[in-house]
């Protein structure tokens, strides 16, 4: 049986980082505007640079941003044993938010590049992450009951979000707005390390934790009977998902729905041990905001619109249906 | 041989509920042991002190000679296998996958080895498990699942055996052949304590009865000393006897 999960996984893993390799390779090809090849061979401008210091970065920014959510997704429902648990249900990417338009409405347009908004937006990612985990630790509540906790914090996020809003004149407010509808833009390539740098040495935590998510799921009390030290993987585990969620989002904005939508599929397709689904989700996330980025800038071209409309009308079916098949 | 010591162990719940006050034992030789009191005895919260789910408020818990507290987590559950009440009914796993859990203290791999699957193997056979090994847990009936528990347990191969309620949702039939393989387990040298409120299995099926009664551990003694009507009539409140059938087996009754 090992030996067959063990071929299982392979091909899993295989398949999902080629469903996010052809993505990477093939979408940054399409866009509005086509792609003189011969020019991009020699490259020559404007081709070249529109491939090179557009469409290249952004591709990547969504595979990571992709892989983090999703990975994100998938770790909090393991962790909460919950399905419905994704960072935006826990308040974290509200809070992520918060923190990032703070720093967009508190500095000047020069100041609030990508270190201050990345550090303003792991601040509040955070800070509501040890909330929810010290909520639900001390008072020992019900999944169910931290999962309301967080719905809770992310109104009292989106709240705050609307006050500094309504409060920031013209150009805060565009500026915030803008930063709210979520995209993948073309980011410079030190960003896209730091945030690589960031993000992938927690998949790999991830992913190497597999078997004993496994164990988390059958509560906690079975899990401790086998020797998992639950409370340290937890908060472990939180810790994590703040970083991911919160590192993504300062550069992203809030994009909605992943951390829900892929973990759900995959569970779907190769079934609920983390062994298969950890890595599916993650190359699954990435493969998937790919795609989502090219739909949201080729159907309307030249039009772009923001990636978190592409997701966000993927997945408010997709919570329907899984609300209702529950 | 492993040996369980409990010295002078008390525990009360946050907010200073005290549930177990002075608890003193001693188990020096493979037994079944049967933990038997009324509701809220603190039957339940002796076994998680046992298996290291909770800290004693004061005193010790010593397995071969360690202190609970001293050992690594899963240290301690190479040591002891704790089968608790509840476990989620939907656990989304195969009966293997959940009897494998067993092994989690013996290796953190993302993959069970050999040495696992034997050690699943045979847990599977003693519990008489081998043609449910692909079912979904979650379709199993009540009885089902609480031998694949039991059978998780057992992969853990863990001296001391620790179960909650285990017969709880048994057909006749079931219950008694899980109190053989506790009784066969004792033969090969496990010690295994048995919550249980069915007081005419415990007697018949165990070599010894912890009787509990509000956080105190009235009797610890062989069933006919510890189930004695006097005594069980003041821990539970109602009229106890011992009777004897026509085919002279001894067996226990309750009530007015």
């Amino acid at each position: 049986m090992a030996a067959d999960l063990q071929s299982r996984a392979r091909w899993v893993l295989s398949l999902s980082i080629l469903a996010a390799f052809t993505a990477a390779v093939v979408c940054p090809f399409l866009g509005g505007l086509g792609l003189d090849y011969a020019k991009l061979w020699r490259h020559e401008s404007p081709d070249w640079n529109i491939f090179i210091n557009l469409r290249l970065p952004r591709t990547f920014l969504a595979l990571l941003t992709g892989a983090a959510l999703s990975g994100a997704g998938a770790l909090f429902q393991a962790l909460m044993r919950n399905a419905l648990a994704t960072p935006s249900s826990l308040g974290i990417e509200a809070a992520a938010a918060l923190g990032a338009v703070t720093a967009i409405s508190l500095f000047s347009g020069d100041e609030t590049g990508f270190p201050l908004v990345w550090f303003a937006a792991l601040t509040g990612a955070v800070i509501v992450v040890a909330l929810v985990a010290t909520i639900g630790h001390i008072g020992r509540f019900p999944t169910f009951t931290i999962l309301l906790t967080g719905i809770a914090l992310n109104s009292i996020c989106t709240a705050f979000i609307l006050l500094l809003h309504s409060l920031a004149g013209i150009t805060k407010s565009f500026q915030i707005t803008h930063w709210l509808m979520g995209g993948i833009d073309a980011v410079e390539y030190p960003v896209l390390l730091m945030l690589a740098a960031a993000i992938l040495p927690i998949c790999i935590w991830m992913l190497r934790l597999a078997r004993v998510l496994n164990v988390i799921s059958y509560g906690e009390t079975w899990a401790i009977g086998r020797g998992v030290d639950c409370q340290r993987i937890t908060w472990q585990g939180f810790a994590a998902g703040a970083l991911l969620v919160g590192t993504t989002t300062a550069v992203t904005g809030p994009i909605a729905f992943v951390g829900l939508i892929v973990p759900h599929l995959m569970r779907r397709i190769v079934g609920p041990d983390y062994r298969l689904l950890m890595p599916a989700s993650i190359f699954g996330g990435a493969a998937f905001l790919v795609i989502c980025d090219t739909i949201s800038r080729t159907v309307l071209a030249p039009i772009e619109f923001p990636v978190g409309v592409t997701t966000a009308l993927l997945g408010g079916p997709f919570f329907v249906w899984l609300l209702w098949s529950r | 041989m492993t040996t369980l010591t409990l010295q002078d162990v008390s525990y009360c719940y946050p907010g200073g509920k005290l549930v177990l006050e002075g608890i003193s034992a001693e188990v020096l030789k493979p037994e079944v042991i049967a933990i038997v009191g009324p509701n809220g005895a603190g039957k339940s919260t002796l076994l998680d002190l046992i298996a290291g789910q909770k800290t004693p408020m004061s005193g010790t818990v010593q397995i071969a000679g360690h202190a609970t507290t001293a050992l690594q987590r899963d240290e301690l559950c190479r040591l002891v296998a704790h089968v608790p009440q509840h476990v989620p009914p939907d656990v989304p796993f195969t009966v293997e996958e959940v009897v494998l859990t067993g092994r989690i203290p013996y290796g953190r791999g993302l993959y069970e080895n050999d040495e696992d699957r034997a050690a699943m193997e045979l847990a599977l056979r003693r519990t008489k498990l081998e043609s449910f090994r692909d079912r979904r847990f979650s379709s199993l009936s009540g009885g089902e699942k609480q031998r694949v528990l039991t059978a998780a347990a057992l992969c853990q191969q863990s001296q001391v055996l620790l179960l909650d309620e285990p017969s709880a949702h048994l057909d006749p039939e079931n219950e008694a052949q899980l109190w053989e393989l506790f009784q066969d387990l004792r033969d090969s040298g496990h010690l295994i304590f048995v919550v249980t409120h069915h007081l005419a299995l415990a007697a018949q099926n165990s070599d010894r009865i912890w009787l509990l009664d509000r956080g105190k551990l009235v009797a610890d003694a062989p069933p006919c000393d510890a189930l004695r009507p006097d005594r069980l009539q003041e821990v539970f409140h109602v009229p106890f006897h011992w009777n004897e059938s026509a085919e002279g087996r001894v067996f226990l009754t309750y009530g007015r």
